[in-house]
């Protein structure tokens, strides 16, 4: 799972976004002086190998009325959360969803899914759901939602390293 | 990004249906956007157009490739600490002032301050959360990503 030069410029040249173009793979070609060939070829090589996860778009969750928002936190039964993980990524009110490690005395959930509604009661019964899914493979949970944003910047691939 | 709500009307059912069918397995092909637009009843030049509008009014943030950083050779991490309310400010000006910090939410817990650590190498998540703990005195709890579970999030149609 290597990227080599032509594939960081290319990189470089859509992760903002594809050009809302007929032929977006054209015009990113005609950009770096490529065919369109070869940045298709590319481009399916890294999702092939995971480097491109998705092609997709990217719904604003606030401006779609997902006004509340909070991180849930859940303890499952180690032997389970992989399979019950799944589950709980693919409900519709959840957008991210990640296995972690535990820190433990102080922190006992290794679930982590992203809630979104349009306020708290509606994310609250999102965690119901979540939890009545989880029924006893579930030892603890807890929800976190944001006071403020303390530091917002966006993450950037530089063209070259 | 717009932080607030649509109005009510912003969106019709074609805008509804492009933003839960738009959501994964974009075309790596010529005319990707005819061969998106058909199974929803609509032209490539439908289609472009409406995403267009669709990010210039703010429903989407972005139409592309989603990159995986750590594939790429990055490393990421998410980060925890109890910050008394005393030393809130205080401490958030030290954490924030490292590049490394990509952002940072307050959040209604014990464990009030999580941020997102972005590193060129694993070794410097470590380096840059040992450093953030001799600043602050304060232990910075990681939680890296073991798993992820990617999922579209559905508008109702």
């Amino acid at each position: 799972m290597t990227i080599d030069s032509t594939d960081r410029r290319i990189i470089a040249a859509t992760q903002a976004g594809l050009p809302l173009v007929a032929e977006p793979y054209a015009e990113v070609a005609r950009w770096l002086d490529l065919d369109e060939a070869e940045v298709t070829r590319r481009m399916a090589r890294m999702t092939a190998d995971g480097i491109i996860r998705r092609i997709a778009l990217a719904p604003n969750h606030y401006a779609l009325g997902m006004m509340a928002n909070g991180m849930s936190v859940w303890d499952v039964d180690d032997a389970r959360a992989e399979a019950l993980g799944a589950q709980v990524g693919a409900l519709p009110h959840v957008s991210h969803c990640y296995l972690r490690p535990r820190a433990l005395p102080d922190w006992p959930y290794n679930l982590f899914a992203m809630l979104h509604g349009p306020d708290r009661a509606s994310v609250e019964a999102h965690r119901a759901d979540i939890a009545a899914l989880l029924g006893e493979a579930c030892r603890g949970h807890d929800i976190l939602y944001s006071t403020r944003i303390l530091k917002k910047t966006g993450l950037r691939l530089k063209p070259e390293v | 990004m717009r932080r607030g709500p649509l109005p009510p009307d912003a969106l019709d059912a074609t805008d509804r249906a492009i933003l839960n069918a738009l959501q994964d397995s974009f075309p790596i092909a010529p005319d990707p956007f005819g061969r998106a637009a058909a199974p929803l009843g609509l032209t490539g030049a439908d289609l472009t157009e409406r995403l267009a509008r669709l990010r210039d009014i703010g429903a989407i943030t972005r139409f592309g490739p989603f990159y995986d950083a750590e594939a790429m050779g990055g490393a990421f991490c998410l980060c925890a600490m109890s910050v008394p309310d005393e030393r809130f400010d205080e401490v958030v000006t030290l954490v924030n002032a490292h590049p490394e910090v990509a952002h940072n939410y307050e959040r209604a817990h014990r464990l009030n301050v999580w941020f997102v650590l972005a590193c060129e190498t694993p070794e410097d998540i470590g380096r840059t959360a040992r450093r953030i703990e001799r600043e602050t005195g304060l232990a910075v709890l990681r939680f890296p990503k073991l798993r992820e579970f990617f999922i579209r999030f559905r508008v109702q149609a």
